[in-house]
């Protein structure tokens, strides 16, 4: 599914991203975690093709092709999916067109035909109820005064709906409440396929109790120092960051 | 001449789908203009000895004023004489009295414009009253509205049929001394829209007229003129485009608006101007005037406008608020991209007690144009419990775009509540990334946030126009963002 190979990446001349390896196969779960700025939002950033951060070296292969080469739409519809860990307003735009909009995309791409305004929206009743949303939220400008949670649980109805290949989760569990969370992974898990990788960014073993990764790996300082599997998460959990930079760096 | 144009068509590109020349012959007067100008006009239109003295007191008028230099924009001096202002296309009798009779390379002007005309008119429900140059050349639905007592025709028509309704009503709401550009287009004025709703009707179809400038250095001055008498209802449609060329054109319109008792009135135009190329080259002055007068008590006027195309549009429908409890309502979106102008907004005067009035400006500018909302609500002194809301949004696109508002407030009744409320903000990078993230690429992306913005105002349009605006919308900002 995705090969990260030596991966590169800056801001502004600032190296942010100084050699990761990742290989990601089709239905695995991978964890990522790691101290803050470490780069976890800017590897997915870089996966997602967000503009302005300049590739130094290595690459990214995708479903057999150099990813870097193809604009993010071109991600997007070929089922990359990235939920934000800040998810954006944009008002006066209802929840319910760029849904639409972002699935007749996809669709388009796939060489379906763009679904009717019926069975899009049967559709996206039924995904609703798997992250337990209301439907006023469809008519809603687009995150626009939802809280926290909302935003959170929004991105996940997204995900839901556009069926990727590879959705990369950053920070998908934080700003939820205790039953959000649960929720929310529910929904997770109901999207776990042999088809579908997931990489989850999370600050917190919690989240890997509902939805438990096959791997896990910590990203310091733009590199992985450390991957293992979930028993990894539970030993950072005990000893702290720190507990690695004290084993010496791991190549 | 026919290669020509197939040149001219080729190069036309995709941004200004409007873009083509009709190849007819004109009749035009030449350039220049004089009292011996005014008065042929008004020969060649047979008009009474009325109006012709009208146009002279306005000519007379135009001639002691300058050119006002108040608003936010700048162009080079026009030239008044080197325009020509007659120009109609040449035509075997008098004028059509069936679509038949029109001619064959004018209503395929039309069709490429999307005026829905003969059959698409009727499937759609609209009347259309075309005005091609200076002349009505179609006129739909006559007879349908006549059924109920609603006249709808050209003007130079209602000048011949209904004088009593023009001595009356004409230059009622503005008069020709109000500004320079009125004074010019009262003297000049060849033709345009005229609406009477008689007591009582409800109009049963969205009135519309597309106005389309073609000749070459030909000015427009059309002049409209709508009355609701009591209880009546309009919904009146204005659209306009113009084809490329590199001369700037002038486009000096003036629009009366007549409500009386709780009479309503909805004023809708969606307006793409050729507005030049990136470089500023070319495109439409568009020095409009118009005013709504809501004379009954209980009668409302509703402006709503998208203005996307002209070099420079410097209009501001005004709504003077005289019958007790009337209302008022402008709502706008102006897009401004490469180097177009805009300076735009409205004036709510505001006589009547409980009178009410509601300003919903949107502005975006993108590439290196100017967008200013100016506005005015004035409270008089017996205008108890008048009450005025303003909203006025302005959305920037890069870095070399502006956007200015300038309200100006003035009460004179100490129980007025006037809000004013202004925001400005940009399409960022996040929203974008967001969009493209899911799929879209960057023109659906801009053209779906701007909607977002707009989303106020194109909710007050009709339909049909709605969706034209919307796509109007995206096309007139590609390529404004990365
Ligand atoms: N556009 C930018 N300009 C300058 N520095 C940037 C930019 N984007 C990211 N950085 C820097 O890169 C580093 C990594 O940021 P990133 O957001 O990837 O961290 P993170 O691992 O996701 O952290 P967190 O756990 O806090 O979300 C940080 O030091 C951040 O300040
Ligand atoms: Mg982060």
């Amino acid at each position: 599914m995705l090969e990260i190979k030596n991966l590169y990446a800056s801001v502004d001349g600032k190296d942010i991203l100084k050699g990761i390896n990742l290989t990601v196969n089709a239905g695995e779960v991978h964890a990522i975690m790691g101290p803050n700025g470490a780069g976890k939002s800017t590897l997915s950033n870089v996966l997602a093709g967000r503009d302005g951060y300049e590739i130094t070296q290595g690459e990214v292969i995708y479903k057999g092709d150099n990813l870097l080469e193809l604009k993010a739409e071109e991600r997007a519809q070929r089922g990359i999916f990235l939920a934000f860990q800040y998810p954006v307003e944009i008002p006066g735009v209802s929840n319910v067109y760029l849904l639409k909009a972002a699935l007749n995309a996809v669709r388009t791409y796939q060489g379906l035909e763009e679904l009717d305004a019926i069975d899009f929206l049967s559709l996206v009743r039924e995904k609703m109820q798997l992250v337990k949303m209301d439907e006023e939220f469809l008519y809603r400008g687009v995150n626009e005064g939802f809280s926290g949670g909302e935003k959170k649980r929004n991105e996940i109805l997204q995900m839901a709906l556009l069926e990727p290949s590879l959705a990369i989760l950053d920070e998908t569990d934080s700003g939820l409440d205790i039953d959000a969370l649960k929720t929310v992974s529910d929904g997770v898990n109901e999207l776990r396929s042999k088809e579908r990788s997931i990489v989850m960014i999370t600050h917190y073993q919690r989240l890997l109790d509902y939805i438990v990764p096959d791997f896990v790996h910590v990203l310091s300082d733009g590199k992985i120092v450390k991957s293992g599997d979930k028993e990894l998460s539970k030993e950072l959990e005990l000893k702290g960051y720190s507990w690695l930079h004290s084993e010496g760096p791991a190549a | 001449m026919a290669e020509q144009k197939q040149q001219i068509e080729e190069f036309v590109p995709s941004e200004y789908s409007a873009g083509f020349v009709t190849d007819i012959e004109s009749d035009s007067l030449p350039p220049g203009l004089s009292e011996d100008v005014v008065r042929q006009i008004s020969a060649i239109k047979g008009e009474p000895e009325f109006l012709l003295e009208w146009r002279l007191k306005a000519y007379r008028h135009w001639l002691t004023l300058e050119t006002p230099e108040w608003a936010h924009v700048t162009y080079p001096e026009i030239d008044y004489q080197a325009i020509s202002y007659y120009s109609a296309p040449k035509q075997k009798t008098d004028g059509p009295k069936s679509l038949d009779e029109v001619d064959p390379e004018l209503l395929r002007t039309y069709e490429k414009l999307g005026v829905p005309l003969e059959e698409r008119a009727r499937l759609a429900g609209v009347a259309v009253d075309a005005v091609f140059d200076s002349v009505s050349v179609a006129n739909t639905f006559q007879d349908k509205l006549a059924e109920e007592g609603i006249l709808f025709m050209p003007f130079s028509k209602a000048v011949k049929e209904h004088p009593e309704l023009l001595k009356k009503y004409l230059g009622s709401v503005v008069s020709y001394r109000d500004n320079y550009y009125t004074a010019l287009n009262s003297a000049v004025f060849s033709d345009g829209s005229f609406v009477y709703i008689p007591k009582g009707v409800r109009c049963p179809m969205e009135l519309s007229t597309y106005f389309r400038i073609n000749a070459a250095n030909t000015g427009q001055f059309e002049r409209t003129l709508i009355i609701a008498d009591d209880d009546a209802y309009v919904s009146y449609l204005e659209g306009c485009t113009a084809p490329m060329r590199d001369e700037n054109q002038l486009h000096a319109a003036v629009v009366e608006l007549v409500a009386l008792e709780r009479a309503e009135i909805k004023y809708s135009t969606v307006q793409n101007w050729y507005p030049g190329d990136e470089n500023g080259v070319g495109g439409i002055y568009n020095f409009v005037t118009k005013r709504a007068v809501c004379r009954g008590e209980s009668s409302k006027v509703s402006w709503t406008q998208v203005e996307t195309g002209s070099a420079i549009t410097w209009k501001y429908p005004s709504v003077i608020l005289q019958g007790d409890n009337s209302i008022g309502e402008f709502y706008s979106v102006a897009v401004t991209n490469n180097m177009q102008q805009a300076d735009t907004g409205t004036k709510m005067i505001h006589l009547g007690k409980n009178t009410s009035s509601t300003i919903i400006s949107k502005g975006i500018s993108a590439g290196r144009s100017q967008n200013a909302y100016r506005g005015l609500v004035r409270v008089g002194p017996n205008a108890d419990n008048a009450r005025n809301y303003t909203e006025c949004d302005s959305l920037l696109m890069g870095d070399t775009s502006a956007a200015h508002t300038f309200p100006y407030i003035e009460v004179k009744n100490p129980t007025a509540q006037v809000e004013h409320e202004a925001s400005t903000s940009k399409i960022s990078e996040d929203q974008l990334f967001y969009c493209k993230q899911r799929g879209m690429d960057t023109e659906d992306a801009v053209s779906m946030i701007v909607n977002g913005f707009c989303k106020q105002v194109i909710h007050q349009l009709p339909m049909e126009f709605a969706v034209e605006a919307q796509n109007l919308l995206g096309l007139s900002l590609e390529g404004s963002v990365g």
